[in-house]
């Protein structure tokens, strides 16, 4: 087994009402940032997790975000960075 | 008639379910603790309100874990009826008894208020005593009430009648206005498929005295008798 540090990505399912989202965009054109289109506000998670390879971590967590992590009637998730300890 | 309240670390609003059984419904109640593993003998379960696990990584995703859930997912499956309170609504959610999910209000802004429901349905355990179509007024208190699913999810509850309360106006009209959560459809309520199980995110054990303002909720609480004792 070796230490991974595997990153996730969990965002509103795309179509979906996200009103953190809009407040953020609202704001940052309040800001002068005209050229920003859509925010999505999501979360962030960082799991520490022991695994044979780089691709069994991947398969691990996709299945805790499947199971867990993420709501699968509302949110989307992308693995964003699978890294050796 | 016994009745098990689930109490789980951030629970509030158990101790009202439970005297609402007690007090207003004369029946037997118990608290069960989230690390329990029996149900005590209660023909009936409420998920109460609150913030259960501090409603960590999404509302009721982590209560949903608690030993006592396998016992009430054991008894929804058979059958049993299963009531869900706000937080209990979302936990009822994530545990998969009910379809759908409760995300963060279009407002942003936790609501506090009165509301207006209308009773859609009166064949589910939960509102078999009220009136088809009544206008009951009791408070919501909530973050994360927007009832959320897919259309085409929320095409087949529309058909199958499984929308128990919606959120209207005085006039009765399901607004925009009326709705405080941007709920789709202004769902305010939802069953399964056999009316066993019913989540609502308003509060109606909070208006069951004259002194709070309504007491629009008692008839919910005696609905759980109208099978038992007809």
């Amino acid at each position: 087994m070796t230490p991974y540090r595997v990153s996730v990505h969990i965002v509103p399912r795309k179509g979906l009402l996200d009103p953190q989202g809009k407040a953020v965009t609202d704001a940052l054109h309040t800001l002068g940032f005209a050229a920003v289109g859509d925010v999505h506000v999501g979360r962030h998670l960082v799991i520490e997790t022991g695994a044979a390879d780089a691709t069994a971590a991947e398969r691990s967590v996709r299945d805790m975000c499947a199971r867990l992590l993420a709501n699968p009637v509302t949110e989307d998730f992308e693995i964003a960075a699978v890294v050796a300890a | 008639m016994k009745v098990g309240v689930i109490s789980f670390p951030g629970s509030n609003c158990d101790e009202d379910a439970l005297l609402a059984v007690v007090e207003h419904l004369d029946e037997d109640a118990v608290l069960l603790w989230h690390k329990d593993h029996d149900l005590q003998g209660a023909d009936i379960v409420i998920l109460p309100g609150g913030f259960s696990y501090g409603d960590y990584l999404r509302a009721g995703a982590i209560a949903r874990f608690s030993p006592i859930m396998q016992e009430v997912v054991a008894h929804a499956k058979r059958g049993g009826p299963v009531v869900g309170i706000c937080n209990g609504f979302q936990i009822a959610c994530e545990a998969g008894l009910l379809p759908g999910a409760l995300l963060r209000n279009a407002s942003l802004q936790f609501r506090s208020m009165p509301v207006t429901l209308r009773v859609e349905n009166t064949e589910t355990i939960f509102t078999r005593a009220a009136e088809p179509g009544a206008h009951l007024i009791m408070p919501i208190a909530h973050g994360d009430g927007r009832y959320t699913a897919d259309e085409d999810v929320l095409d087949r509850l529309e058909g199958d009648g499984r929308i128990v309360f919606r959120y209207v106006d005085a006039l009765g009209a399901a607004s925009a206005a009326a709705n405080p959560n941007g709920s789709m459809r202004n769902i305010a309520g939802v069953a399964n498929e056999t009316g066993t199980v019913v989540g609502l995110m308003p509060h109606p054990e909070r208006a069951l005295e004259p002194l709070l303002g309504s007491t629009d909720g008692l008839v919910l609480f005696r609905s759980l008798l109208a099978g038992v004792h007809a």
